[in-house]
């Protein structure tokens, strides 16, 4: 899909960078688990969820560095953006933890996913589009996946309770970025290309508790002070972590090929 | 003395796949989980990723009913010289879908 309108195209291209970026590093943190499951089949299932989020990202990528301009590969965007130039929320970036705050960080974001690629579909963008149709399909799953995980450790043992609390006692003033809107939302969403997901908020946190009160866990308050500034670059001590490892090879190689 | 060999994860199930409609499910392998649904998910992520079917059933490893090797002479040796029970006197006219496992 091709853009006249220069503004426009801008927005499309942040729009998309910042999908892309959100699923790229928690692709990224999901990965660096691959091995340390605590059991194989997990192990397997962490890293499938990771390789799903790893090929959204590099379709959204893709059509960024299109809308960037011709010099600009995928690959540049991914490895050669610094941290202060990634967008994604800060909810993705924070470390894995143990195996309740994978979880609890992954179900925020399932939540999240379900809702925005429901709208997604339906865009004018056929790019975007095209994507979200695929990658609903994908999102249902990693859901269903985190869903019966939240109900195992809440439900677990007196020690699995205490931890997914501890993991949701973190990780809960990180679920207000998901709704982060600025005038480039706002744009979009004028055009019909991006969904309005404020209007998604209320349905999020009531899904979000009742998952949490099935899981033998406390309701939690949606309004209350939450972190923020992951969208327009400023991040947790942990991305730029990330991110060197991440970037490590084609930063000291770059014209590496394997 | 501990037992050699224990399976100290969670209880295992066999996972069958069925490759197409109207075919007859596979067994593929197993996994461990602690529940139905879980074991479900397991499947689904160990034995499902490149697209080897349509349904999946799992079934606690426990449940299942086994012969033992003892059986072997009994339940299989009498077959052994009744060709006639091996329809292979017939000719499978053309079009028709024989599954050779």
């Amino acid at each position: 899909m091709t853009y006249t309108d220069e503004k426009l195209k801008d927005a499309v291209r942040e729009y998309t960078l910042r999908l892309a970026d959100d699923r790229m590093i928690l692709s990224h943190r999901l990965s660096e688990l691959c091995g340390h499951g605590p059991i194989l089949e997990e192990d397997i299932a962490t890293t499938n969820t990771a390789l799903d989020l790893l090929g959204q990202a590099k379709l959204y990528y893709e059509k960024a560095a299109e809308l960037t301009n011709e010099n600009t590969s995928a690959d540049d965007l991914v490895f050669f953006r610094n941290e202060r130039e990634y967008t994604n929320v800060q909810l993705v970036e924070q470390d894995n933890g143990d195996f309740a705050f994978t979880t609890f960080r992954q179900l925020l974001f399932d939540v999240y996913d379900i809702l925005l690629y429901s709208e997604l579909i339906n865009s004018k963008d056929e790019g975007l589009k095209a994507i979200a149709q695929k990658a609903i399909k994908e999102t249902k799953y990693h859901l269903r996946h985190s869903h019966d995980w939240m109900l195992k450790l809440g439900g677990g043992t007196e020690e699995s309770n205490r931890r997914l609390k501890d993991a949701v006692d973190w990780f809960w003033n990180y679920s207000g970025e998901l709704f982060y809107s600025d005038e480039v939302d706002e744009l979009l969403i004028k055009e019909g290309i991006a969904p309005d997901m404020s209007k998604k908020r209320d349905e999020y946190y009531k899904t979000v508790n009742k998952i949490l009160v099935e899981s033998e866990l406390d309701e939690m308050d949606p309004e209350v002070w939450m972190h923020s500034g992951g969208r327009n670059g400023r991040h947790s001590e942990y991305l730029g972590h990330t991110l060197a490892t991440m970037q490590y090879l084609p930063r000291s190689m770059p014209d590496a090929k394997w | 003395m501990t037992e050699k060999n224990q399976d100290t994860q969670w209880p295992l199930w066999e996972v069958f796949v069925q490759p197409k409609s109207g075919r007859a499910y596979q067994h593929v392998g197993s996994v461990h989980a602690t529940d139905g649904e879980h074991a479900l998910q397991n499947a689904r992520d160990v034995y499902s990723r490149r697209q080897e079917g349509i349904a999946i059933w799992v079934v606690p490893a426990v449940d299942i009913v086994a012969s033992t090797p003892e059986d072997v002479g009994s339940f299989f040796d009498p077959a052994n010289d009744k060709v006639y029970r091996h329809p292979t006197f017939y000719k499978i006219p053309k079009g028709v879908n024989v599954d050779v496992h």
